[in-house]
Order: C-alpha cells, then sequence, then structure tokens
C-alpha cells in the first residue's frame, strides 16, 4: 500500500513536469503574438530572441491602424446585386469609417455568429425529424448525411466558387456562412441527440393537442438544449477558424475577415513582424476574452453534450 | 423556467424569421429581377453610344481639351487591383494618385485593392472564376499578357498605344505588352532590372571584396564562387540561398543560373522553354555544391530579402531599385544592423550579364460593361499618359519610366542618387524580356518545384529536364 | 424505426400528416445542405469528365475517364493521398489518447489549477490557425527559430535543421501544430466526462481492490465511451479540413512532401488551372471520405 501511493505520486510529479512543459508549448505562440505587437521594430527583428518585451510600444498597432479604412458595417439586401439598376448589391445602412482592422474583426463576428445561429436552428429541427419523424427517403437521407459529414469543402471548391457567382453571393460573407451551415455535421448530431427525447412525450403532446412547432419548441428544444450548446461552440469556433472559404469567397478590404486580414499582412510585409504580431493579437484577444468570459459555459456546454451524444 | 421559455421563444423567433427571409428573400430576388431586367435593357444602350464617343475622341486626338471634357462625361465605378509594385502597394501613395485622377474624372469612383504575391495570383483567379474580376489590374506582362490576357480575359489595348506617348515606348517593353496573337493586354508604366545584393561589411571582414568590382557592381563568375567560399570560410555559414518555397522573387533564381554561365531561358522567339541546357545544368550543379549556398524550400523571395535584411545571408539574389532605397527598417541602402547594402549584377563569365526585367503596368479585365472599360482607359490614360501626372505615377513605383522622354523623374528626391547609380550601371545591361512565353503561369509553378526537388538532392540533369518537358506541355496548350 | 411497430394501424391521414411535417422540419436546413453542399457535389462530378480551365477561349472538352486514369499514375497525387491519410491516422489517434491522459491527470486538481491548465490547453483552439501560423512559422525557422535556437542551447541537434524546408520533417511539422490547434476540445470534452463518473462505483471497486488501471479500463472507460465516438469524429473532421497550415506554412513543399489533397485539389485549380482534373481528385476523395465516415459509424452503432 505505502510503496502503492509512492509509485503513483513519483508519476504524478514526471507527469505534472510534463504537462507543464506543454502547456508553456502551447501557450507560447499566444504569449509571443501579444508581446510581440508591443515589441520595437530592433527587438523583434533581433536575431537572439528577446524573451519579453524590454519597451512597450504601441508603434505596431499605430502601424496597423493607419492602413486602410473601411466603413464599420454595411448592410445590404441580399441577392440586391442581381436586381439593382448599377450591378451593385444595395446597401441601405453603413457604419463609420474606421481602419479596415477594426472592420475584419467585425466581419467575422458576423460570419461566426450567424453561421452559429442559422446551423443550430436548422440542424436541430431537421435532427428532430430525422429521429422521430418517419418519412420516405428518411434512410437515404441519413446514409448521405453521414457520409458527407467529414467531407473537406476543398472537394467542391470550383462548383461552389462558381454557385456563388451565379447567386452574387461571391465575395460577400453569405459565401462563407452558408456552406458551413450546410454541412451536415449539424444534422447528425442533433439527431443523435433528439433520439434520447421519449416517443411517449411527444405522443402525449400530440393528444393533448399541441401542434408541430409548439410540440417541437416547448418539448424537444429543452430536451435537446445541452446538445444546441455542443453544436453551437463547435459552429462558432469552426466558423471563426474557417481560412479556407473566407479565403476562397472573399476578395475585397470591407469583405474580408481577420484571419484573412493577417495571412495578408503576413505575405506582404515578411519584413515587418511587428505589424503582423499587432494584426494576430487583434484576432486572438476579442475571442479570448470571450472564452475567458464564458469558460464556465463554453466547457460545460461541450460536455454535457458530448456525454449524451 | 423563465429562462427556459425566454430561450425557446428566442429561438423561435429566430427560425421564423429565417424561414421568411428566406422565402421572402427568394420572392425579392426573383420578381424584381424580372423588372429590372426590363428596364435595364435600354440603359445600356444609352450609355454605350455616348461611351463610343469618347473613345472614339479619346483615341483621335488625345490632346489636353477633348479630354477634359471627356472627363466629365465618363461615369462608373472602377476596381483597381495592384500588387506591391514600389509605394503602389501603399494604400496612402496610391489614395493620392486616384485624387488627382478624380479632379479630372470626378464621375469615375476607383476602389483599390491591394494583393501581395503569394497569394495575389490565387485571389485573381478565384475572382475571374467567381464572376468578380478586378476592372483594372496593375502587374508586369507575364501575368497580363502571357497568362490572363492569352486566356481571353483582357480587354486589347491597342488603341493606348495609338497615341502621341504610346507611340514613345521602348520597342522591347513594347514587345512585351503584345500577346501572340497581336493585341495588346498591357499598358506599361514603369519598368527595372533586377539584380542582386551583398553586405559589403560582411564581404570586407571576410576579405572577399577584392572579388568585387564594386565600382561597376560587377563580378566574374569565378570570383562570384571565390567570394562565397571566402564569406562562408570567415564563419558566415549562410551566404546566400536559392530561395524555392513558392514562385515570389523566383525571377532571382533564374537570373542567377542563366547569367553564370551565359545561358538562357527560353529561345529567343518566345515560345519555348530552353533552360535544359549544359550551362544552366552546370550552374545549378555548382551552386548545389558551393558551400554557404542552400537551396531553401522554406522561404521565397520576399523572406530571402529579410533574411538579408537582418544579416542572416550575406547577399540577396532578388534585389532591385526599390529594394535599395527602401527605408521600412533601417535608413536605404543598410541592412537592419546599418552594414553597408551593395548593388551588383549577377554574375557572368563572359562578362556580359542579361538582368532579368520587371515591367508593370495596367491592365484591364473585360467585365461586359463598356462604360467600366472606358473608365479603365482613361485612368490608364491619365496615369501614364498625362504630362502632368505621370512623372508623379512613375515615382509611385520606385523604377523607371518606359519612355525616352521622361528624364529627370527623381531629381531633386532624396535618392536621386540611388536612381542614377541604377540607371547608369543595371539598366544597360537589362536583358531579354521572356516572361510571356506561353504557359508561363504554369512554368514559374515547375520552376520552383524543380529547384525543390533538387534541393532535396534530386540529379540535376533529370529534374531540368523534367521541368522543360512540362513546361513546354503547359506552353504547347 | 423502433416506434413504427409499437403503434400499428396507423391511418394514411396521420401518416401524411406525419410526412409533411417532417417534410417542414428538414426544409430550412435542405435549402443548405442540398444547395450548397449536394448541389456542388452533382457539379464536381460532372466537370470531373471534362479537360476544363479558366478563361473565356477555354472550352471543355468531355474526355470520359481520363482524369480518373491520369490521378492513379499521378505521383504527387498518390503522394497527396498518402499525405492525408498519415495526417488523419497519426493525428486522430494521437489527439485522442493524448487528450484522455492529460484529462486523467489533472481533473482531480484543484479548481483554479485544472481551469487554468483547461484553459491554456485550449487557447490555440481559440486563437485560430492563421494567427498560431505566424508564429509557428517564425519557430521553425531555420536560421533564428527558436527550435533550431533552443536545439543549438540545449545540444541536442549540431547543425541547424530546416524543419519545413527538408521533407523529413516538414509533414511532422504540420502534424504537430495540428495536434496542438485539435486536443483543446477533446480535454474539455473528457474533464467533464471523467469529472461526471460516477464516485461510488470507482469505491465500490476499490474495495474489491482493483488496481488503478483495472479501474480506469473497466469502470471510467465505458462510461466514457460516448465522448470518445464525439471526439473521434470531430478529430477526424479537423483532421480533413487541415488547410491553411499547408497553404501558409509550406504551400505543399518541399517537393510535395506536405501535399494533402485538399490542398493539391486547390494548387491544381489555381496554379495549373486544371478544373476537371482537379473536381476528380475531389470525387476521389469524397469517395475515401464517404467510406470511411460510413465504416466509423458502423462501428460506432455496433458498439
Amino acid at each position: 500500500m505505502n510503496s502503492g501511493v509512492k509509485r503513483t505520486s513519483a508519476y504524478q510529479i514526471v507527469s505534472l513536469v510534463i504537462l507543464v512543459i506543454l502547456a508553456i508549448l502551447f501557450a507560447f505562440p499566444l504569449y509571443w503574438i501579444v508581446t510581440g505587437a508591443f515589441k520595437t521594430a530592433a527587438s523583434i527583428n533581433a536575431t537572439t530572441p528577446d524573451w519579453f518585451p524590454k519597451e512597450w510600444v504601441l508603434d505596431n498597432f499605430n502601424k496597423l491602424f493607419s492602413r486602410q479604412t473601411a466603413p464599420l458595417w454595411e448592410f445590404g439586401i441580399p441577392f440586391s446585386s442581381k436586381f439593382s439598376a448599377d450591378g451593385k448589391p444595395i446597401i441601405f445602412t453603413a457604419g463609420p469609417v474606421v481602419p479596415a482592422a477594426i472592420r475584419w474583426l467585425v466581419n467575422t463576428v458576423f460570419m461566426a455568429v450567424m453561421a452559429m445561429i442559422l446551423t443550430c436552428v436548422t440542424s436541430a429541427m431537421a435532427g428532430y425529424a430525422l429521429a422521430k419523424k418517419r418519412f420516405k427517403g428518411q434512410h437515404l437521407l441519413f446514409t448521405l448525411i453521414v457520409c458527407a459529414m467529414a467531407l473537406p469543402k476543398q472537394v467542391i471548391l470550383i462548383p461552389l466558387l462558381r454557385e456563388m457567382s451565379a447567386l452574387s453571393l461571391y465575395n460577400t460573407i453569405w459565401a462563407v456562412i452558408f456552406p458551413t451551415v450546410g454541412w451536415p455535421f449539424g444534422v447528425f448530431l442533433m439527431k443523435q441527440f433528439s433520439e434520447s427525447v421519449p416517443g411517449e412525450m411527444l405522443e402525449a403532446a400530440r393528444i393533448d393537442g399541441a401542434g408541430e412547432a409548439k410540440t417541437f419548441i416547448e418539448i424537444v428544444l429543452p430536451m435537446i438544449k445541452p446538445g444546441i450548446g455542443a453544436l453551437a461552440i463547435f459552429t462558432f469556433i469552426n466558423s471563426w477558424n474557417d481560412y479556407f472559404m473566407q479565403l476562397i469567397m472573399l476578395n475585397s478590404t470591407n469583405t474580408q475577415t481577420i484571419s484573412l486580414g493577417i495571412a495578408k499582412l503576413q505575405a506582404e510585409n515578411s519584413t515587418d513582424f511587428g505589424l503582423i504580431m499587432a494584426g494576430a493579437s487583434l484576432a486572438a484577444i476579442p475571442i479570448i476574452a470571450i472564452f475567458i468570459m464564458f469558460q464556465k459555459y463554453f466547457t460545460q456546454g461541450i460536455a454535457m453534450g458530448a456525454v449524451k451524444g | 423556467m423563465k429562462k427556459k421559455r425566454f430561450l425557446a421563444l428566442g429561438l423561435s423567433l429566430v427560425m421564423a424569421l429565417s424561414l421568411t427571409a428566406c422565402g421572402g428573400g427568394n420572392d425579392a430576388a426573383q420578381q424584381p429581377a424580372e423588372d429590372a431586367a426590363a428596364t435595364e435593357e435600354p440603359a445600356p444602350a444609352e450609355e454605350a453610344a455616348p461611351a463610343e464617343d469618347t473613345a472614339a475622341a479619346d483615341d483621335a486626338a488625345g490632346d489636353a481639351q477633348t479630354e477634359e471634357a471627356a472627363g466629365g462625361d465618363l461615369s462608373a465605378d472602377i476596381t483597381l487591383w495592384t500588387y506591391p509594385i514600389g509605394n503602389w502597394g501603399d494604400s496612402a501613395t496610391v489614395d493620392s494618385l486616384v485624387a488627382s485622377f478624380n479632379a479630372k474624372y470626378p464621375n469615375i469612383g476607383v476602389t483599390v485593392e491591394y494583393l501581395d504575391y503569394t497569394n495575389g495570383d490565387d485571389q485573381v483567379n478565384t475572382a475571374i472564376e467567381g464572376g468578380q474580376a478586378p476592372d483594372l489590374v496593375m502587374e508586369g506582362p507575364e501575368r497580363l499578357v502571357a497568362n490572363w490576357g492569352a486566356r481571353g480575359l483582357m480587354v486589347d489595348l491597342s488603341d493606348l498605344f495609338a497615341t502621341e506617348a504610346g507611340g514613345e515606348i521602348y520597342e522591347s517593353v513594347n514587345a512585351a505588352c503584345k500577346g501572340t496573337d497581336g493585341k495588346y493586354y498591357e499598358y506599361p508604366l514603369c519598368m527595372v532590372a533586377h539584380c542582386m545584393a551583398i553586405n559589403q561589411n560582411v564581404f570586407e571582414a571576410a576579405d572577399a571584396m577584392q572579388y568585387v568590382d564594386a565600382e561597376n557592381h560587377t563580378w566574374t563568375t569565378d570570383d562570384f564562387l571565390k567570394a562565397v567560399q571566402a564569406v562562408y570560410d570567415s564563419g558566415q555559414t549562410n551566404v546566400g540561398a536559392i530561395y524555392c518555397s513558392g514562385q515570389g522573387g523566383d525571377q532571382g533564381t533564374r537570373a542567377i543560373i542563366n547569367n553564370m554561365y551565359s545561358s538562357t531561358f527560353t529561345n529567343a522567339e518566345h515560345t519555348a522553354y530552353t533552360a535544359n541546357t549544359p550551362e544552366n545544368i552546370k550552374a545549378l550543379e555548382t551552386l548545389y555544391a558551393q558551400d554557404g549556398i542552400n537551396f531553401d524550400a522554406a522561404i521565397n523571395g520576399g523572406e530571402e530579402i529579410t533574411l538579408f535584411r537582418n544579416g542572416t545571408l550575406a547577399m540577396s539574389f532578388c534585389w532591385n531599385a526599390a529594394q535599395q532605397t527602401n527605408t521600412d527598417n533601417s535608413a536605404a541602402g543598410t541592412t537592419n544592423n546599418g552594414d553597408t547594402i551593395l548593388p551588383m549584377l549577377f554574375p557572368s563569365d563572359d562578362g556580359k550579364t542579361e538582368l532579368c526585367g520587371g515591367i508593370w503596368g495596367f491592365g484591364i479585365f473585360d467585365n461586359g460593361d463598356q462604360a467600366k472599360i472606358d473608365a479603365a482607359k482613361a485612368f490608364i490614360d491619365f496615369i501614364c499618359n498625362d504630362a502632368d501626372q505621370v512623372k508623379d505615377s512613375v515615382k509611385a513605383s520606385t523604377y523607371f519610366p518606359v519612355r525616352p522622354t521622361l528624364t529627370g523623374i527623381y531629381d531633386g528626391t532624396e535618392i536621386a542618387d540611388t536612381m542614377n547609380e541604377f540607371s547608369t550601371y543595371f539598366m544597360p545591361s537589362m536583358g531579354d524580356y521572356y516572361q510571356v512565353v506561353p504557359g508561363w503561369a504554369e512554368a514559374r509553378t515547375e520552376w520552383w518545384n524543380m529547384l525543390q526537388r533538387i534541393g532535396t538532392g534530386g540529379d540535376v540533369a533529370t529534374e531540368v529536364e523534367t521541368f522543360v518537358t512540362n513546361a513546354n506541355a503547359a506552353a504547347a496548350q | 424505426m423502433a416506434k413504427s411497430s409499437n403503434i400499428p394501424n396507423r391511418s394514411k391521414v396521420l401518416v401524411r400528416r406525419e410526412t409533411r411535417s417532417a417534410y417542414l422540419f428538414l426544409l430550412p436546413n435542405m435549402i443548405f445542405f442540398v444547395g450548397f453542399v449536394i448541389i456542388p457535389m452533382i457539379l464536381c462530378i460532372y466537370t470531373s469528365f471534362f479537360d476544363s480551365t479558366m478563361g473565356k477561349n477555354a472550352k471543355d472538352v468531355f474526355i470520359g475517364f481520363q482524369n480518373y486514369i491520369e490521378l492513379w499514375t499521378d505521383p504527387i497525387f498518390l503522394r497527396a493521398l498518402k499525405n492525408t491519410f498519415v495526417i488523419v491516422l497519426v493525428s486522430v489517434p494521437v489527439v485522442c489518447i493524448f487528450s484522455l491522459w492529460v484529462s486523467a491527470s489533472i481533473y482531480k486538481l484543484k479548481g483554479p489549477i485544472l481551469s487554468t491548465f483547461r484553459c491554456i490547453f485550449y487557447l490555440p483552439v481559440v486563437t485560430g490557425s492563421v494567427a498560431v501560423t505566424v508564429v509557428w512559422k517564425w519557430m521553425y525557422n531555420n536560421y533564428y527559430g527558436i527550435f533550431n535556437y533552443l536545439g543549438q542551447g540545449l545540444g541536442v541537434i549540431d547543425k541547424n535543421i530546416n524543419w519545413l524546408g527538408d521533407e523529413r520533417f516538414a509533414l511532422w511539422c504540420i502534424i504537430l501544430i495540428l495536434f496542438t490547434t485539435s486536443i483543446g476540445q477533446p480535454i474539455v470534452l473528457y474533464i467533464s466526462a471523467l469529472g461526471n463518473v460516477d464516485t461510488s462505483l470507482v469505491e465500490a471497486s476499490e474495495v474489491d481492490g482493483a488496481t488503478n488501471f483495472q479501474k480506469f479500463w473497466k469502470i471510467k472507460w465505458p462510461l466514457i465511451m460516448p465522448t470518445t465516438l464525439y471526439i473521434l469524429v470531430i478529430t477526424t473532421i479537423n483532421s480533413f479540413q487541415c488547410f491553411a497550415l499547408i497553404q501558409l506554412l509550406t504551400s505543399g513543399g518541399p517537393n510535395h512532401s506536405t501535399d494533402t489533397v485538399m490542398y493539391y485539389i486547390y494548387y491544381t485549380a489555381f496554379k495549373r488551372y486544371r478544373y476537371g482534373y482537379g473536381n476528380a481528385m475531389g470525387v476521389v476523395l469524397a469517395i475515401f471520405i464517404a467510406l470511411l465516415s460510413a465504416v466509423q459509424f458502423k462501428l460506432a452503432k455496433e458498439k
């Protein structure tokens, strides 16, 4: 017994050391981005790493913000370029002019939130129907969904591009959002969750005279809420990180996202590392702030989902 | 419980909204689309007529007064995509150029997007496929003529060449802007001869300056190799890099290889790739075997410059006047720690270096809208031909004009001396502009792939042969 | 399916009503699924039989299965296919096992320490792959990167290694970054799954004299099985989406050693302008992935 305890603690110490080393490796990129953003040009270009900024400066951010500008937001009527007189989308409101990097952040948040909401709503409905209803083509549809779940978007790169062009959605944020919403992982997940809703409850509700919509909203939704939480977080993060679709679909200063913006900064100014770091920290800090603020909700949301899924 | 109900309510609300939005959206899209088609029909016809008139006016006279009158008439919103050509990649500079254009053409809106050399081509290609190619694009003939022009995507600019200014353009530049079908797909603004550069302080410390003719910026291939060895022996293990992670700056790797033993990259008719000469193979083998020269598949031209500037490398193969005058990180002509940068011609065994030229100008994508094409032409005409404007336009690029009549552009500026030095010692060595061989885009991809294979130990003769085969296959398509 | 046997003799009206409501529930999602996944997929299959390129002079020429035949003789495609499966087959198990180990080591730690660890491991996920890549590129740098700096300093390597420029290492460098950006979510999931394991079961087995290993394997493992399955699925999806790392770090090089099919499709389309060929690759990849998903799902269902 005694030796057993000793061995465990030795093992624990070793594993703790490994964990700490790993934690450093994981935290380092972010640390380097944030400190790099505040370093002087000399410090960041030093060939021997400057582990900590000797001098904190805002030069890099000033440079980042003095580049191009863009309106803070623009809301256009979807598809309006199809019928507007000059072939451009009709924009009914535009925000004050700000540095383009801020606009990219707004675009990214809008994209991720929109993709998240649309995915959760449509998937919850579809997943419920797949799990609890019987209809023609059910089996075929489910097979399709399972097969398409892990499909990388690169596969349909060219057809999707042409389709977005035909729909006049190319170079709008919707061209990134819609394919994300269409990706069937959400339906799959929601179907798995909806399986756990007891059929008797649905039957009881029907006998009570509740309509389909009422049954769904009052009985099904509360029961699959953890699943929706899991899906929401998964979609938000995936869509935030989905560099590929953004790269393909967005091509102007006003429409691009922060990920694209940094990638471009990096390609354009390989000499100016500080500027790139400033851009990268601008991309990273808001989402990390969100994460830390909602950490509890984030982690519980995903976890509850997984236990049942 | 209350919270749950609130959530459910919220969700259902969003759902309802999204549903109606979808339905409404579709209806809206279909209904007015038909209306618009009906109303739109006569509009372009009306516009087309005066547009042709103005174009004709431009062609015929080109004198300032008719143009002034035309300036107010032309009305369109156009997009201009520029690559980072000197300060044409800097939004403040370009904004001021566009502002002076708008002073004359107040009704033409110009939206500028800035591309980079890593992803820029892909960005234009996706935009073409997405049906939103830019109206105007600023780059060199290798893209505008050999790639997009050859694919039938560009507008013929012969009428611009017919103007007085257009007639003055150097013959070699004129030839580079002409596609194989005899149409002009680029109207040039500026040019430069790409060269290389060395870190003079490092060379002096290694006693390698004895191999360099610093006065004339020349050296022979033997001296070049001796100098590299000397620098390597002095303890600087990374002297130069044959960068090949992508196509960025690839003219440098081609130039060093072609010049070392005086060979060529393509045939003189610009119809086929001929890089598989014994001289080129010898050059590649020599470079591969040389201490201090790495075939680096992790960096491209831009990153090589970064490494040169921060002192990691002692020479750069990707240099030109704009690099020499760059002041981003330190004073012009110095590395980050203040070492002197000496621009050099590529080494050659026969004393006659052929520098790879860079030509930059404008092309117009044919997006099917005559008003936009006319507006874009007006922009090119103003930027490149207007006597009051063209010097500023060229100055923004920090390169050299393409017409002999434009002189003294940099007089009185801080960089005048450097620019004089370049036009005296480097511009005369500008070689054949061969980057317009058909299939150029594919060929340059094959080129850096080939360098990667050689860098990882592939047999030089075999790999060069593979390159030529693949490149010529693309040229034949 | 089971439900239908419970309630026999449903009237046709009821069946029709159920079908209609099912379709209505499915409709919003199907607009997106069919519109932006299925239709492009069909177009993709269609174009894969053509020799198609960019430009107005280009005419699509029907060439039957030519593109598919060429694929199997294209060494770069075969290499890309191999790399794709190496990435998936290495990163999926490693991420799963490793995240389980990390979670098992930390889930009993005190609240603040636990949440610090959890937060740190989750950081690369939320930082975003592009931002993270900027730093990794610097860390891998041949000339002044931190790995060479530390490696030389500690005497592990005697010569700088060009991590991303060397065929032997480049793919593993990519996999390492992929690993750091995909392990966060599984760790969070496992920590709470392990935390939810009923302690009375574990205590009961301790009374029976079970070893640590037995406790884990016999009691905890089956209980966290659903979590494991979910992690398997999302990690597989993430690994197949690995595009940004390659595009930003190596562009598939050196010598196509980091090409995946996903990147090679992009490369074929926009650097070689061969749309038909790119689409044929997409179809082949889609078939492989569909089979893999189907097998994975079948296995999961049997368990």
